[in-house]
């Protein structure tokens, strides 16, 4: 799998999607900038492609970086509840101001997915049972339980329909002034790289990285922050997409090892190539009419994809 | 040097290493044996510092090995544990790249590359260097990961039962190796062994220990005597030298 084919894919699949839509543009109407077809350009399609960039890279950053410092290959944002944890701090955002802006949100929602990955990381440390499918599978109960909490208060408030809007991940609300805090993403992902080293050691056990002088601690840390602040941007722009963090990096370390620093730019073009090609499907399979979200498109050919994961790749992964 | 004085780990109420005191000889190999849960490995762990000691130190070069900064102790000490369970999939020449991270985070320079090609060539890693570890035997695993040590240049070298799952070849072939790391290189290396008679054909020095307790702390050749042997173990082990060797005969002796 080389770099460049997976860029070209991004870039030929970006431009189709900025040329796909209920209202059909071509290049010709930029041309006049005052016409209606170029703001909905962008104001629309361009914010659009933007936010499935930086959330496919993102998500797909975040669950490598979980996967390293699990040493699990079947963990991810999804499988350990973090997007679940991000979603109940927004309710609680919600509840405990009865107007909650923008940036309590943020806040609120950053710090739950922060507690819920380092709660569900002190688990894994104290159960003895490490398999490889238990221990996703453990993640995903605790997933529904955080789940089953935000719903029941939710419902006490009268909020489930709020909720379930970050519930369903879809770019369809995706317009300029509703996107930019994915910004945030890019530093993160540029964190990631600059402790791609790191991150490759700790992932090889804290023995392993303190006998080459490394804090353990301090980078386990700073990884599972990295993945609180991509997974809080996504959630609360796009909504949970489940799966990207999952199978993305498990293929392109299938083909390239687990050495961060060389793949982390694999997984950021795989992924923004495997959510536009979701994305895309989703607004192509109704058209004209509706669009389907793109957290079903990603769930179908998502779960598809980690099914035969688990049952062709057990051996890969247990390895 | 490597000195431990008076050094105590209790998990719970047990004491698992128990006021030990033992001093490194630089430029030997220093085997530690004795039963199981004697607390050998506990004990290397301290040295490494990868475990806190509750009373006693350990010194490096008459320092304190807690004050240390870690990345110049990464440069003086290594310790492998193990290892033979890590399931990162990187290529041999990656794993052992990662040997120079204390000198360069990372960013490998000539001469860190010239480090990483000798300690390749010097566990015979050369046609294996671009495969994936988890593609690799446990005896070629085994290699990579004392390469990387290699690579790390450290003066100590510490190994917890490095022949742990090998086979007859591969445990004579990594013992031959660690012998002409001290022979050669000049380093200093110790190693939790099982297999007494590994300890005793290819130490300078044996620790003996038991319950926690260093039992004795000599050269090999005090220590590799039925009279010893059944301090340690319990058991009257018979000794025949053979081409200069010592071994232990202790298959069928009374316990």
């Amino acid at each position: 799998m080389r770099l460049w084919i997976l860029i070209l894919a991004a870039i030929v699949l970006s431009f189709v999607s900025l040329f796909v839509g209920a209202i059909d543009i071509r290049p010709s109407d930029l041309l006049d900038f005052q016409s209606d077809k170029a703001q909905i350009f962008f104001i629309s399609r361009v914010p659009r492609l933007l936010a499935i960039i930086m959330a496919g890279a993102g998500l797909s950053i975040a669950g490598l970086i979980m996967q390293s410092l699990s040493r699990n290959k079947f963990v991810s944002p999804t499988t350990a509840g973090t997007l679940d944890a991000a979603r109940l701090g927004i309710l609680f955002s919600m509840l405990f101001f009865a107007k909650a802006s923008y940036m309590q949100q943020i806040i609120f929602s950053f710090a739950f997915a922060l507690a819920g990955t380092i709660v569900f990381m002190q688990i894994l440390d104290r159960i003895k049972f490490k398999d490889v499918i238990f221990v996703p599978l453990l993640g995903i109960m605790y997933g529904n339980i955080l789940s089953s909490i935000t719903t029941f208060f939710a419902y006490e408030a009268n909020l489930i329909q709020n909720i379930s809007s970050w519930l369903m991940g879809s770019f369809t609300l995706i317009i300029s002034g509703r996107y930019e805090l994915l910004y945030l993403s890019i530093p993160a992902v540029i964190l990631a790289y600059l402790y791609a080293n790191k991150f490759t050691v700790a992932g090889m056990g804290e023995d392993f990285a303190k006998n080459l002088g490394i804090n353990y601690k301090l980078v386990l840390y700073m990884g599972l922050i990295l993945v609180a602040v991509i997974s809080t941007t996504v959630v609360l722009t796009v909504g949970i997409i489940p799966f990207l963090g999952l199978i993305v990096p498990n293929i392109v370390s299938l083909y390239l090892g687990d050495n961060l620093r060389r793949i982390i730019p694999h997984t950021m073009a795989l992924g923004v190539v495997f959510l536009l090609i979701c994305d895309i499907a989703g607004r192509l399979v109704v058209y004209p009419y509706a669009e389907i979200p793109v957290n079903v498109t990603v769930a179908v050919i998502g779960s598809a994809i980690f099914l035969m994961m688990l049952i062709r790749g057990r051996a890969y992964a247990r390895k | 040097m490597i000195e431990i004085k008076r050094l105590t780990k209790r998990f719970g109420k047990k004491p698992v290493v128990d006021d030990v005191t033992v001093t490194i000889e630089p430029g030997t190999i220093t085997s530690f044996i004795g039963p199981n849960g004697a607390g050998k490995s506990t004990l290397l762990s301290m040295v490494s510092r990868l475990l806190d000691a509750d009373t006693g130190e350990v010194l490096l070069d008459s320092r304190n090995v807690k004050q240390w900064k870690s990345s110049e102790f990464a440069k003086r000490v290594s310790i492998l544990r193990q290892s033979n369970f890590i399931n990162v999939r990187l290529t041999v020449r990656e794993l052992v790249s990662f040997g120079r991270y204390p000198y360069s985070k990372g960013r490998l320079t000539e001469e860190d590359h010239q480090f990483v090609d000798q300690a390749i060539e010097y566990m015979n890693l050369e046609e294996l260097e671009d495969r994936f570890l988890d593609e690799l035997s446990g005896g070629q695993k085994q290699r990579a990961f004392i390469a990387m040590v290699i690579a790390q240049d450290t003066d100590y070298i510490l190994l917890d039962e490095p022949l742990n799952n090998l086979d007859m070849k591969h445990s004579v072939q990594i013992m031959k190796i660690l012998r002409k790391l001290v022979d050669e290189l000049g380093r200093t290396v110790v190693i939790v062994l099982h297999d007494i008679n590994f300890a005793s054909v290819y130490s300078d020095r044996i620790v003996a220990l038991k319950d926690g307790k260093v039992v004795k702390n000599g050269p090999t050749h005090e220590i590799i005597n039925t009279k010893v042997l059944r301090e340690i173990y319990d058991m009257d082990i018979p000794v025949q030298e053979q081409n200069g060797c010592r071994i232990c005969v202790y298959f069928k002796s009374g316990a």
